[in-house]
Order: structure tokens, then sequence, then C-alpha cells
């Protein structure tokens, strides 16, 4: 049985779930670190596309980035943690990452009244193969300054991005935004990071 | 001397409550120092010898199961010369090292030693070398709470007529009990007292929430989820708003809805893993599913526990004073522990629905009343505009009800919680309270 993952949520299961863990363990090793110029070059330019609709609040365009049964993790512990047992910044299935959207754009979202200036950099990008030939991680850092209302705020830490091949074209599968502050008190965390 | 009946008046109070240094200051004495407030949690520490840092007010402190399994909140502050002796968020030790010159106490708050203890004339066995710790400590239900006010009336007393929603909000789970997981931690520039006015307020959802009921209806053809029973005239529906004495207040949305199994999980929003693992449980179990699915779905009360404690949803949400503008809101998530098997193997999936339940509100409706707090913040900047309303529902006749305790109860927008509460607060403004710290360890 199909189902669209927009309208009902069925894909985050005990598999899922556990599969998630064990991806998100132990995956920045030297032995799978690609060296390949085109391919790194490849994934740096996704990543800078993906700052690029952010800064410029192209969320709709944003979402395109995403496989359609994707997830958009900010854990709340420094170790990403087990997301069964542990409430996250965000852990965002398709559907609540539409509803996040849908959100952001509505006009009566007080904590984006006015909207978030940002200016994004990724940098640090380092591109991991995986045991499935067309899945890669990446591994990227990110400085992202936030203005809004008379009071410049910012974010940082690092990303993981869980990337499939499509044949030309990357798809996101998995983005892990690691806070270096993810468990501290944060003000007004409603950007997408 | 500040005029506290000057400025809290039956229907409105004045901006300096939210604005002025000294009264922020008088506060951390005269309320976070003479009522019970909530320091933490027994799951958070479940083994001797198992400690949290934790604030009472702004003082820094440890609270911890001692070697012997007494609940204590040690002072984290070297009897020495001053220093924090515990840097870490949490932990398990049996004693306490002090990181500036070695002074070393037992988790008893005993000081076990100094180093070179020749350079002293002095006896070390006096307690007046020991740690400073919170002479009352004592805990209801797994909620663990301190004071250092030796007039206060026990706990059980303080809690009075709140006590029945907090059993009510534990004994819907397995074994009547939750345990506390990590937190969706969030702050905002503002004054405390903007987070306790608003945690019974039903006035302000449908404002204030208005992007987050726009989200939840927005894949269904009728508006039947969440909050969405604030729609229309929320006074007229079966909710309501109490007032409980000493500062607590209630609002309970549960008359809204069926007393029926599965009605609670019904009206919860959609959150991730939703529909794979209630077909999963109801292929399982049957017509158990729908009581087992109610307790993965949030329990609409607010129960507030002045002046730090909000009990709502699933969520043990505590409020932190940072400074008079600063304030960390806190809003720790509760797993459920099934020792019993009551729900049939279950618990792993009810868990991960809850944690992702209760991810939505902070994420999606707390960020807004957040800005609305700092906003407010903002206005009460107006020096010459002095006052903050708070009577709605004063004066309408028929609208307010008293029960033979003492109980207030009104429609599910009156203001009448935040009036009585008011009340209380000027009424420990206004007193001298008899603080003090113990230093024999008992």
């Amino acid at each position: 049985m199909s189902h669209d993952p927009s309208k009902t949520s069925h894909y985050i299961n005990d598999q899922f779930y556990q599969n998630l863990v064990t991806n998100f363990t132990d995956w920045q090793t030297e032995d799978l670190e690609i060296s390949d110029l085109n391919l790194r070059e490849s994934c740096r330019r996704l990543l800078e596309k993906e700052a690029r609709l952010l800064d410029s609040n192209q969320l709709d365009d944003w979402l395109q980035l995403f496989a359609p049964e994707c997830l958009y993790w900010v854990p709340a512990s420094l170790d990403g943690g087990d997301p069964r047992k542990e409430v996250a910044v965000a852990f965002d299935d398709r559907r609540r990452l539409e509803d996040r959207v849908f959100r952001l754009q509505n006009e009566y979202a007080w904590s984006q009244q006015p909207r978030s200036r940002t200016s994004r950099i990724v940098s640090n990008v380092t591109v991991f193969a995986t045991d499935q030939a067309d899945i890669y991680m990446t591994r990227s850092n990110f400085f992202t300054s936030e203005f809004q209302a008379g009071d410049k705020r910012s974010y940082a830490g690092w990303t993981g991005h869980r990337l499939r091949d499509t044949g030309g074209d990357w798809e996101i599968l998995v983005k892990q935004v690691n806070l270096i502050d993810c468990d501290q008190n944060l003000r007004n965390p409603s950007i997408t990071l | 001397m500040i005029d506290y009946d000057a400025l809290i008046h039956e229907d409105r109070v004045h901006r300096h409550l939210y604005t002025e240094e000294a009264i922020f200051q008088e506060e951390m004495r005269k309320i976070f120092g003479a009522v019970w407030v909530y320091l933490g949690h027994e799951s958070q520490i479940p083994n001797n010898d198992d400690f949290i840092t934790s604030k009472l007010g702004l003082r820094p402190i440890i609270v911890l199961r001692d070697s012997t399994g007494k609940f204590r909140a040690l002072y984290n502050r070297c009897t020495h010369r001053g220093a924090t002796i515990c840097r870490k968020e949490s932990g398990s030790t049996k004693a306490f090292a002090c990181p500036y010159h070695g002074w070393t106490y037992l988790n008893s708050g005993k000081l076990q030693g100094v180093p070179w203890p020749e350079g002293y004339a002095d006896d070390f066995s006096d307690a007046k070398f020991n740690l400073a710790q919170v002479p009352r400590v004592s805990s209801y239900r797994g909620f663990i709470f301190g004071t250092l006010n030796l007039d206060a009336p026990n706990l059980k007393d303080y809690l009075g007529p709140a006590k029945t929603p907090i059993d009510q909000w534990l004994d819907r789970h397995p074994g009547s009990k939750v345990k506390v997981s990590n937190a969706n931690r969030l702050k905002f520039n503002g004054n405390w007292k903007l987070a306790y006015d608003n945690s019974a307020d039903g006035y302000h959802v449908v404002f204030s929430h208005r992007s987050l009921l726009a989200m939840e209806n927005r894949l269904l053809s009728e508006d039947q989820k969440g909050m969405s029973f604030y729609k229309d005239k929320p006074d007229d529906a079966p909710m309501y708003v109490q007032y409980f004495g000493n500062g607590h207040h209630f609002k309970d949305k549960r008359p809204n809805i069926e007393q029926r199994p599965g009605a609670l999980w019904e009206i919860e929003g959609s959150h991730p893993g939703m529909e794979g693992y209630e077909e999963s449980i109801r292929e399982r179990l049957g017509d158990k599913a729908d009581r087992i699915l109610d307790i993965a779905a949030s329990e609409p009360v607010n129960i507030n526990i002045f002046p730090n404690l909000l009990i709502l949803g699933n969520h043990i949400q505590v409020l932190q004073p940072v400074s008079l503008t600063e304030t960390d809101t806190t809003w720790y998530g509760t797993a459920v522990i099934d020792d019993d098997d009551e729900l049939e193997g279950t618990v792993d999936d009810v868990n991960a629905i809850r944690m992702r339940t209760q991810e939505g509100f902070p994420n999606f409706g707390e960020v807004d009343d957040l800005m609305n707090f700092e906003q407010i913040q903002a206005g009460l900047a107006a020096e010459e505009d002095e006052w903050i309303y708070m009577h709605r529902g004063l004066g309408v006749e028929g609208r307010i009800s008293v029960d033979e305790n003492g109980v207030f109860t009104a429609p599910a927008t009156d203001e009448i919680f935040m009036r009585e509460y008011m009340k209380e607060y000027k009424r420990l403004m206004q007193a001298e309270p008899n603080l003090t710290v113990e230093r024999e360890v008992k």
C-alpha cells in the first residue's frame, strides 16, 4: 500500500528510526572519505544552493531538494541521541516539514513577524561514501547570522546530509543539523537551519 | 519600600512589576526563597549519588540524592571563597571537590576536608564550614520542591487542590508515573511573570497561535483537530479555568472531549509516525489500542504551580528567571515507563509517538507566545502608560463561581486566575519571610 507522505505519516517507523541511528553513527571515517573532486564539487554546490534558497526565503524550492520520504532533524543532544526516547529541536518528516514551511509563510506566525533576514556560510565540506552506491553523506560546518527587529543573533554548528544520487542531481534524504548549543535554551529558534 | 497596594489593584497591575529591578530582586527573596519552588524531578536523579544542577531563584544549587538516598538541595557555592563546586549539568558522585582550592564536600553537604589543614587554626568539624543547603526539600509524587522559608506550610498543604489534577495527570499512565526525558529549551527577553500570567490564559489562543491553528487544520476538511475547540466562542465550551489558592491555577480542556477510549488520540494534531504506529498498534491489540493511543496523545490540561512549574500536555515546563528581562522556559518531555507491561509490549511505540507529539507545541506554538511576551516587555517601555489590565470577567454577573474550598471557577477565557494569583503575589511581596539556610547535616 502506498501512502502520500505529504498527507499521512507511515514511513517514520521502527525500521526508519533504527536505520537513522545506525546511519548517523560512526560514518565520518577516513576510509570512506571521497577524494573525487567532481563528486565533492557537486555536493558542495548542492549545499550552497540550499543555503541560497533559505537565505532568499524560497522555502517551496528548498522543499523540492528533499526526497518524498525525508527527514529534517535538529537533535537536542550533542551526539544526536535516540529520537525514539528524546525530543529534538526539530524532527520533521515530509508532512511536518511542509507544516513548518506553511506556518512560516503564514502572516500570523508572530515569531517571524518581522521575518528574519539570514546570511549562511557553509564550509569545511567533506563527502563520505556509504554502503549503498548511490548514497553519500556530507559533513559541513555552518555559521548563520540572523537579523530580526533590530536584533542580531547567530547559529553555529555542523550539518550531516544524507544524499541520494538521482543521476546527475541530488535529493536530500536526511538533513541533521547539529547546533553547538543544541542542549541549551534557544531564543526564538523559528527559522529553518 | 515599594508600595504594592499602589501597584496591584483588583482589575489591573502596574508596569513596574515587569520593569523594575528592585522588584525583581525582592521577588528572588520573597517568592523564589519563600514559597515551595520546583527544583527537579526524581526520575532525573534515579539513583543514590545522582545529581543535577539547577537554580533556586538566582541561587545556584545542586539537587541530589545523597549516598543514603535523601533528597537534598545544596548551595553550589564553596564555603571558602564562593566558587561553584559543580559545573556539570548532571552526573553521579559521592563528593564534590572545589576546583579553586580543593575543599571537598560529601554529597550530604558535610565538609570532608581541606588541603593542608595545618595552615588553619580552625576546627573543620564545625558545621559552619559545611555547604549551605536548602533547609526544606520535599517531593510530591516525583516532583521535588524546596524552600528557604521555615514558616511555609508543608508541601501537600501548599499544593492544596492542585494535587487532584496532578494526581490525575500521573494516574493515566502505567504505574501512575512518568519519567522525565530531555527538553525543548527556549528563552525569551521578558520578565518571568509574562509566562506565568499566560499559563492558564484561554483568551490568547486563537490569536497568538493563529498560525499553528491554521497549520493543524491545513489538511483537514473540517476543523476538528487540536486547539480548534477555541474557535468561535470558547466561553461557551465546557472547558474552564480555576484558581486554587497559593498562586496555583488550572485550565481544564478535558470536558470538551468525549469520555471514551480513543477520544484524546482523535483530536491530537498530526505528528511524524502517527498513522504508521497507530495501524501497527491496532493490528496487534484491536480494541485495546484506543486506550494505549490515548497515552501517546497530549493530556489537555494546564496545571500551573506557582511560581515556576507548568504541567501541560505531556510536558513539565519550568520557568527560570535569569534577570529582570530574561527568562528560560524549559519544556521537559516525559516518557512512559511500563514495568508491568500494562501496554502489552507497545511502550516503545508509545514513547516514540510521544516524543514527536511533544515537539509540536514548543516548535510551532510557544515561539509565537514568546515573541508576544517579548513585545509586551517592549511595549511596557512606555513609561506614562502605566497599567496592564487583567479584568476579563470581573463584575460580569453569574460568570465566576467559588466553592466551599475557595476554588474559583470561570469560563476558559476568564482572567480570574491572574487577578487571584496577583493577590497572593501582593501578600507575599508585602510580607517579610523568615528565610534561612541549613549547615548542620541532618
